[in-house]
């Protein structure tokens, strides 16, 4: 029989413990520091990424002035009699040297005067963002009249993705770096992706466990953990002054990056042969083939999707590496994009680094532009290795 | 009587081959731990031919420019571990927090939109949050403390040290959530079921039982910290600075890499060489520190049988 006795008062429960009430208080004391440092992180990222935004997207805009230009000798000669003189300030430089290249593409336009979209110069562009500019007292009226006539216009930024790299702000553009960027990966990603998996097959399928295996697996942890810088000092070391492979090319960039990436491809393969149940491999025996054969046939193309998708996160974070790019060089000023893997090139996150150095103000916004269209390409990526890890995954 | 095939000689040999070929991709990587570690030892032992190694590694003054240049590390060492120590401020207690609570309290839905999340902060690229650290945070560091009547650079410590601790938050963060997820669900009951409260059981029971992959956890998050670049490179200092305000502007071991590499300069020169010099530091230290956080977390795996980790 069970007795129960209501306590009149806590003092006679014996199970009554005095400190309870403050011990709970500490226990949600604990779960709020807990939710807040999460929390912290959560407000961070959104306030780093509005940042980001709202100073980039002006960026995708450009001031154009519809002013008119005039064709003729002298002003192939010397591009700035294209324009009225009081125009001289206000119209981009880089786009008024561009103007005998436009009378070779239509000789027609030779003898005549037209009126056209021209891009403005930088100092412009920022007025007419409300950002800090330094124009005269005079070139802000003309602005203001040309304004006021629908003749002085923020148009998207087209030249943002058709140019390369310039010494002007309102020239210069991320093309360049775009092809830079893609040579490199895919040099990094030839070089990286058979030789990652044929380990991760080595080393699952064949390897005995024995001290060689060992000291492959340590060696390989230890790779994904080492500083990136080193990487370039090894690129610099190595394939530049014992190789003589060309300085700032997106050969030895992808090359030192595919030393990088090796590791994380070689991880998520393992992972992804590993969740491949040993039954496949027991039938295939069974029915008389070989290791390699099984392997080959069998286990391989039921890892595939997993190991597309440790693949293309190494890739996206290849892509986002810059330390060791500058090392071996490929911070140049490259203002067109490189047609071969041992030209001297650059890449996104690089052009990032030296747009954020420039002392002009406009680079500000080009960077932030920068950045997110390079967070935009990491971002998809990520978003396909997930999609891929959801739609193949196998529950065995 | 069953036809079947007999041994064939070529096809032996094709696959004693193709194991030879992933035998040779598999040594790959070994070849390129020791290619980082002779091309850096190389090219410090020149430097360590032409200058003193006992100056470098305790004096206090570095000079690579002047016609008499002058390495003594001691300045950088100590303006890196100012920068690593803000970092680890930063990311130990948020790291770790957001780990328990996404591991102990969230609900499977909450933890699930949660995990992408720290995912995505650890994807962003370094140079980005060097660029968030220089433009946004150091100005509104350098106007915090003007408020409170104080002067800081535009190349503080602070601003660099706290940028780089939130980028090492996902780092510590995942990878202790993986561990005290790790410990068994048995642990939590009988503690419950003595009448340990949901707080004192997780601070007495289960973070001890966690310990060993959370200090390997922070560990890798250290080494991630002594070998970032990009982010000092745009926010932190040039200049070797001898000082624990962190309010003055500091550089790191990786930054005076970056800036004698990327000069003109002759590659035999003192000053190119101390990149090396340097650079088998941080080699040397990181290798300790990862091989120290591999056996911890070797150590945990062993303790709780877990093979996810």
């Amino acid at each position: 029989m069970i007795i129960r006795k209501k306590h009149k008062n806590k003092e006679e429960n014996p199970f009554y413990d005095p400190t309870l009430n403050k011990r709970h208080k500490s226990s949600r004391r604990f779960k709020s520091f807990t939710l807040g440092s999460l929390i912290f992180s959560i407000v961070f990222l959104s306030f780093f990424l509005i940042d980001i935004i709202t100073k980039g997207l002006p960026a995708f805009k450009q001031a154009y002035l519809h002013i008119d230009i005039t064709f003729n000798e002298s002003s192939l000669k010397d591009s700035r009699q294209a324009i009225d003189k009081k125009y001289r300030k206000v119209i981009s430089r880089a786009w008024l040297r561009n103007i005998p290249k436009l009378v070779e593409e239509n000789p027609t336009l030779m003898n005549t005067t037209v009126s056209m979209w021209v891009l403005a110069d930088d100092q412009v562009d920022q007025y007419l963002k409300n950002h800090y500019y330094k124009l005269s007292e005079k070139d802000r009226a003309l602005i203001d009249d040309l304004r006021a006539y629908g003749q002085a216009k923020l148009k998207f930024n087209k030249i943002f993705f058709t140019n390369g790299d310039s010494k002007i702000p309102e020239y210069a553009g991320l093309k360049s770096a775009i092809v830079g960027s893609i040579f490199t990966l895919i040099i990094t990603m030839i070089v990286a992706f058979p030789i990652g998996v044929m380990t991760a097959i080595y080393l699952e399928e064949f390897a005995e466990d024995n001290k060689f295996t060992q000291i492959i697996e340590v060696n390989i942890n230890n790779l994904a953990a080492i500083p990136s810088i080193l990487f370039g000092l090894l690129g610099l070391a190595i394939f530049i002054n014992l190789f003589g492979l060309p300085r700032s090319s997106p050969l030895v960039g992808g090359l030192t990056l595919a030393l990088m990436t090796l590791p994380i491809i070689i991880v998520s393969s393992r992972a992804a042969l590993r969740s491949v149940p040993d039954s496949i491999r027991q039938a295939g025996y069974g029915l008389g083939l070989t290791k390699i054969q099984v392997t080959k046939d069998h286990v391989l193309p039921l890892a595939f999707p997993g190991i597309m998708t440790g693949s293309i996160i190494g890739l996206a974070q290849a892509m986002g590496e810059t330390a060791p790019l500058i090392i071996v060089g490929m911070i140049a000023f490259i203002p067109d994009a490189p047609t071969m893997v041992t030209e001297a090139a650059t890449v996104m996150p690089a052009q990032i680094f030296t747009w954020a150095g420039m002392p002009e103000r406009m680079y500000i916004e080009k960077t932030a532009a920068g950045i997110i269209v390079l967070l935009s390409v990491l971002i998809s990526l990520n978003a396909l290795a997930i999609y891929l890890r959801k739609k193949f995954e196998v529950k065995w | 009587m069953i036809p079947f095939e007999t041994k064939n000689k070529s096809k032996e040999l094709k696959e004693s081959l193709i194991k030879l070929l992933l035998i040779a991709a598999s040594i790959i990587s070994i070849l390129t731990t020791f290619g980082i570690l002779f091309s850096i030892l190389f090219e410090a032992i020149e430097f360590f031919q032409l200058k003193s190694f006992w100056y470098f590694i305790t004096g206090t003054e570095w000079s690579p420019g002047i016609a008499n240049s002058k390495f003594g590390a001691v300045p950088i060492f100590a303006g890196t571990f100012i920068i690593t120590f803000i970092a680890m401020a930063v990311a130990i207690p948020i790291g770790l927090g957001s780990a328990i609570y996404m591991s102990e309290y969230a609900s499977g839905k909450v933890r699930n939109a949660l995990k992408p999340l720290l995912e995505v902060l650890a994807g962003i690229p370094t140079v980005v949050y060097g660029f968030f650290a220089a433009i946004t945070i150091a100005p509104i560091i350098v106007k915090v403390a003007a408020y409170f009547g104080l002067e800081a650079s535009f190349n503080s410590a602070l601003a660099s040290g706290v940028v780089m601790g939130i980028m090492i938050i996902p780092v510590i963060a995942s990878l202790s959530d993986d561990v005290i997820r790790a410990v068994p669900d048995s642990q939590r009951k009988a503690s419950l079921g003595l009448g340990l409260t949901h707080g004192e059981t997780i601070k007495h029971i289960v973070l001890p039982s966690a310990m060993p992959g959370i200090i390997s956890a922070t560990l890798l998050g250290l080494s991630k910290a002594l070998g970032e670049t990009m982010i000092v490179v745009m926010a932190a200092g040039l200049r070797p600075n001898l000082s624990i305000n962190p309010l003055e502007d500091m550089t790191t071991v990786t930054v005076r890499i970056v800036d004698s590499l990327v000069g003109d300069q002759a590659f035999d020169s003192p000053a190119t060489l101390s990149a090396f010099a340097l650079g088998l530091i941080l080699f040397i230290v990181t290798l300790v520190l990862n091989i120290a956080s591999l056996t911890m977390i070797k150590k945990f795996k062993e303790k709780y049988k877990v093979n996810t980790l």
